[in-house]
């Protein structure tokens, strides 16, 4: 078995409640560093563990936290990004429901180490169910001191919200979020100012993914170097993994970064090889925007080597070979899947997604969109691929927020390696429609 | 100070100016197109995209290169700063696309739109665009609606620029329009179907870069090339009362801001100075309106074409008559 920080605990009964969560090793994150660590020694340690931002962009939390302005008199705040949403993402929705004290002790222990008196989880709207849980655990943390005034008798306050969204991808975006916190229309905001600087109502502020302030807690029990241990290189630390598709045992896995991916997808510890004993086709690895391999090239490296589960594993060969860890949204895709159909459900989401703000992406997923269905209907032609290879390498790189990047690269990858596939589609129209009709009757 | 090097052309400009600014600063030639973005709008711009450059070294201190395009609207300078605008490949592609995008939807009724002729989406598809269209979709359309007795919104028409929500905000008493829906769902809107009433909401119309909003006094009145615009002023209790009268022949038409060299309004006027006063006993004249030579407003010849200066007048040959020609 690979060593479990976050789900150690995740299967004790009642784990959910104060009681049985504090018997387990529950709140010995807050009691050391309010009784024993000044807030700079925390960021110092989460500094030291070489922790990454687990939300999908993989940037080291503790430098983030060290960007952090600190004028005098103004308040800062921290916000929980819990507005996961990525197709393919639902880590952060096994931890809150499974472990919410988990994430509520992150949440004071990594408040007081940003000096932080009010801190927010930003929950998104189809997590309802999810909010009761959190709102009972964060209740109990007042209730036996954890939250409130004069923590512990340490003389730090601190008060902790739940603040649901209306059910946005965009909202995700750090600073959609902040704006939607503020109770406005969640468009991202154009950077600079980043949060750090100028974030919620204008103050200082970060934002961090759920994954991320939990994985506080065990750097600040174990210490920072401890924590660097585990996982390899600058992938530091145990990852939560959403495995999806077809394989034998979809569900949410805490892996220690560096297992290779064939273990990941065909070990019994993990995902149990493919569904039905078909073919592995492709693999998304981390999350719907990130590029899409096809088997060969998310087993093995260029080199040869096996890849492996880290942040510079899955990005290495860049765009052209390699993809990204991302949020750790991991779909597998067997033989019979169509990477057209695939792609098409992508930019349609993409399309819906759109905030609208900067016109790339608001013309471009619509654009790209529009295309896919037409080839998916029989009607494509083999212009139309290059233009959908023009469209997303126009977007790309070209929009406020990275949501134009997220639409732009499946489309680019699924081409890149499958635009057999696509011509396919374009020059034979009528057999690919009989296949897939065919197909859904024997599947029904 | 910063000194900032914009296709090789070099000025030094206050700390905290934005690329832009800087652009504007050294001349019309290095200037990016701008769509959203309005000098006297604060926090205009950014959206379009249309005024993307190619940061080639970030500064003196961190000579890296910016990894992305960016907004130059929106991105300040820092000493020993390169920029590539018209002179990288990059951007003029990146701009090619972003013309594409904002056409992909755009109905492209100049005919009959009156915002043709001073239509900032016509010139800029005419500098940066491409000549014909690759998509052969329906194009998005809405029906027109009334916003306020004098304020036309042809929806359908819009590139979202935000610049009518930043004049509600910043320079009417309160906002009762703004963008509904999401994505190319987006749409101007008033909140059920409230109307824009207050002194101020004309300048909606001044600064739409597109005929998106239009003065309901002037709809169809006349094309803006055969009318003459003139600078006039009057006092105004509300408002500066600087605006550039409209003429055709002696009837006033329109009366809107005065505009500067980028097409942006110079000073904002109230609702009275523009739809109410609209004879010419209202207003102290000032003179024909300058009107850059590039534009199809100057086809009636307000400013004399200036003579090239290598111009000499020797080296033309006197025409000769043969005397034996007259009869």
């Amino acid at each position: 078995m690979g060593k479990k920080l976050l789900l150690e605990h995740d299967h004790v009964p009642g784990i959910q409640g104060y009681e049985v969560y504090r018997q387990h090793g529950g709140y010995q994150s807050v009691e050391k560093a309010v009784k024993t660590m000044s807030p700079e020694a925390i960021v110092e340690e989460v500094k030291k563990s070489g922790l990454r931002g687990r939300g999908g962009a993989g940037f080291p939390t503790g430098m983030k936290w060290s960007f952090l302005a600190k004028p005098e008199g103004v308040a800062r705040y921290l916000v929980c990004n819990a507005d996961e949403s990525e197709p393919g993402t639902f880590k952060d929705r096994y931890l809150m429901s499974r472990i919410p004290h988990l994430l509520v002790e992150g949440m004071i222990t990594s408040s007081f180490a940003l000096g932080v008196n009010t801190a927010f989880i930003y929950i998104r709207g189809e997590y309802y169910y999810i909010v009761r849980i959190l709102e009972n655990a964060i209740a109990e943390a007042y209730a036996n001191g954890f939250l409130g005034k004069n923590i512990l008798g340490s003389g730090y306050n601190l008060d902790l919200h739940v603040q649901v969204g209306a059910g946005a991808y965009i909202c995700g975006e750090e600073t959609a979020l902040l704006e939607s916190l503020e109770g406005k229309r969640g468009n991202p905001r154009i950077k600079p100012p980043f949060p750090a600087i100028a974030g919620l109502y204008g103050c200082p502020t970060v934002v961090n993914n759920v994954e991320t302030i939990a994985a506080v807690v065990p750097i600040v029990n174990q210490g920072g170097d401890a924590y660097a241990q585990i996982g390899i290189g600058k992938s530091a630390g145990t990852k939560l993994i959403s495995a999806s598709g077809h394989i034998n045992k979809p569900g949410v896995y805490e892996i220690e970064m560096g297992i290779t991916v064939e273990d990941f997808i065909y070990s019994d510890e993990y995902c149990g090889g493919i569904k039905n004993g078909k073919k592995l086709k492709a693999v998304v690895a981390g999350g719907s925007s990130v590029p899409i391999l096809p088997a060969d090239k998310i087993l093995t490296l260029a080199n040869g080597e096996k890849r492996l589960m880290s942040y510079e594993s899955l990005s290495d060969g860049g765009f052209g070979g390699g993809t990204m860890l991302g949020s750790g949204g991991f779909i597998v895709m067997d033989e019979t899947t169509s990477i057209v159909e695939n792609l098409f459900t992508f930019a349609r989401f993409y399309h819906h997604e759109s905030c609208g703000q900067c016109s790339p992406c608001r013309e471009g997923t619509a654009w790209m969109e529009k295309i896919l269905h037409k080839i998916m209907d029989g009607h494509g032609t083999l212009a139309d691929i290059d233009l959908l290879w023009e469209i997303q390498a126009k977007i790309e790189g070209n929009t406020i927020c990275p949501l134009g990047d997220a639409a732009a690269w499946p489309v680019a990858s699924a081409i890149r390696h499958f635009r057999s596939e696509f011509e396919e589609y374009v020059s034979n129209p009528k057999s690919v429609k009989v296949v897939r009709h065919y197909d859904a009757m024997q599947n029904a | 100070m910063a000194k900032v090097t914009i296709d090789g052309r070099s000025i030094e400009v206050p700390d905290g100016t934005t690329i832009l600014q800087a652009a504007r600063m050294i001349g019309p030639e290095v200037a990016p197109p701008t769509m959203c973005y309005h000098s006297k709008l604060k926090t205009s711009g950014g959206y379009c995209r249309t005024c993307l450059v190619e940061v080639t070294k970030g500064s003196e201190k961190d000579p890296r290169p910016m990894p992305k395009l960016v907004a130059s609207c929106r991105t300040t300078v820092m000493d020993g700063m390169e920029v590539g605008n018209q002179t990288s490949p990059k951007v003029i592609e990146a701009r090619k696309g972003v013309v594409e995008f904002l056409l992909l939807n755009h109905p492209l009724d100049c005919p009959i739109c009156d915002q043709a002729g001073e239509c900032h989406l016509q010139d800029l598809s005419y500098e940066h665009g491409s000549s014909k269209t690759r998509t052969d979709f329906e194009r998005r359309t809405f029906e027109k609606i009334d916003i306020g007795d004098k304020i036309q919104l042809h929806m359908t028409r819009c590139i979202l620029c935000y610049r009518c929500v930043k004049v509600a905000d910043q320079i009417t008493d309160g906002r009762v329009h703004g963008v509904l829906n999401r994505g190319d769902h987006s749409e101007i809107s008033t909140y059920i179907e409230q109307a824009v009433d207050n002194d101020f909401s004309g300048n909606m119309i001044d600064v739409c870069p597109v005929g998106a909003l239009t003065d309901k006094t002037f709809r169809f009145k006349s094309r803006v090339w055969f009318t003459k615009p003139v600078t006039a002023h009057r006092d105004c209790e509300k408002c500066s009362g600087k605006v550039n009268l409209w003429y055709k022949g002696e009837e006033v038409l329109r009366v809107t801001g005065r505009k500067d060299q980028w097409g942006e309004v110079e000073e904002f006027i109230c609702n009275t100075c523009r739809f109410d006063k609209k004879n010419t006993s209202d207003w102290t004249l000032e003179g024909p309106a300058h009107i850059s030579n590039q534009s199809v407003i100057s086809a009636n010849h307000y400013e004399v074409f200036k003579k090239p200066t290598e111009f000499k007048l020797n080296d033309i040959k006197p025409l000769k008559i043969e005397e034996g020609s007259k009869s």
